[in-house]
């Protein structure tokens, strides 16, 4: 039941993707990023993400989506016609897909219990993070602390952005009269 | 019904291509940070897909008892993931304020419009 559902979801993204890909109307597209957000936060409940699938419920089909409308209240809504589709881009395109899709003829199977990824550190974590860090989510545990530079940076970044886009936007006020 | 070998990984791979269509191929600006977005969350799924052991549960310890015989997912790549979502916030929200600026400067957001307005001022 599950594997299906990991299927039909994935289905209905690609369409969402398609759809993002060829409506001019700004507004429904997005929102339709934002579904798209939504059903990527549903996948990764079913891929036993839980964390993940909050993040970008919140994050990626609220906070993003607001942006976006906020935007396109100061931005024209319709995307201008007539352009036309790029030879080039499909001939990039099509070519770094099936790259890619060649490169994961190596990668193991989906649940592969014997992947390589699953045999490092993670084990560690799994055994040792309640008694060295606490908290039972592990997810916590490695982003807090086991991986707390990292989460660090990220802070870094969130604060270098918000000083970027006050100004950005602080500097067009100015000018009106 | 199980889920063929592969199928998650090349799913990915076909978001990720549509995104970067949406990148290469269409001309206004926010048309193109949308499909940076579907681009981001196609590598999310790429990994999170990866984190997944069959037959395993989210990585949430028991609060009493063991945790004997019961099969957590790799709480790694969920880490990696939740650090990019967040940072993908930030740099949409950067993208959309130069949006706004270029908007304010050009009076448009088609790609090929502000090329021809600089190209007829220099």
């Amino acid at each position: 039941m599950i594997e299906l559902l990991d299927i039909v979801i994935l289905g209905m993204m690609v369409v969402a993707a398609l759809a993002v890909l060829w409506l001019r109307d700004l507004f429904a597209v997005a929102m339709l990023s934002g579904a798209y957000s939504l059903m990527g936060a549903t996948l990764y409940v079913l891929l036993d993400a839980v964390d993940v699938a909050f993040t970008e419920a919140a994050v990626g089909a609220g906070i993003a989506t607001v942006l976006m409308l906020g935007t396109l209240t100061l931005v024209p809504r319709q995307e201008k016609p007539g352009k036309k589709p790029s030879l080039a881009g499909l001939f990039t395109v099509a070519a770094t897909g099936s790259l890619l899709i060649w490169a994961t003829l190596d990668m193991p199977e989906y649940g592969d219990p014997d992947a390589p990824i699953h045999h490092h550190v993670a084990p560690r974590y799994m055994k040792d993070s309640a008694a060295e860090v606490g908290p039972p989510n592990v997810v916590t545990s490695v982003l807090a602390s086991y991986r707390g530079y990292d989460t660090l940076g990220e802070t870094t970044v969130i604060f270098t952005a918000a000083i970027g886009v006050m100004a950005l936007l602080a500097r067009g006020r100015r000018r009106k009269p | 019904m199980e889920v063929p070998g592969l199928f998650n990984y090349w799913m990915a791979i076909v978001l990720m291509m549509a995104g970067l269509y949406t990148v290469i191929a269409r001309g206004n600006l926010v048309k193109k940070l949308i499909g940076l977005g579907v681009f981001q969350i196609s590598v999310f799924v790429l990994y999170i897909t990866m984190g997944k052991i069959k037959d395993g549960t989210a990585p949430i310890l028991p609060a009493s008892g063991s945790a004997e015989g019961v099969v957590f997912s790799n709480p790694l790549p969920h880490v990696l993931i939740l650090t990019a979502i967040v940072v993908g916030i930030a740099t949409t929200a950067l993208g959309l304020a130069l949006v706004v600026r270029i908007h304010e400067a050009f009076g448009t957001i088609e790609e090929d419009d502000i090329q021809a307005i600089e190209e007829s001022e220099a």
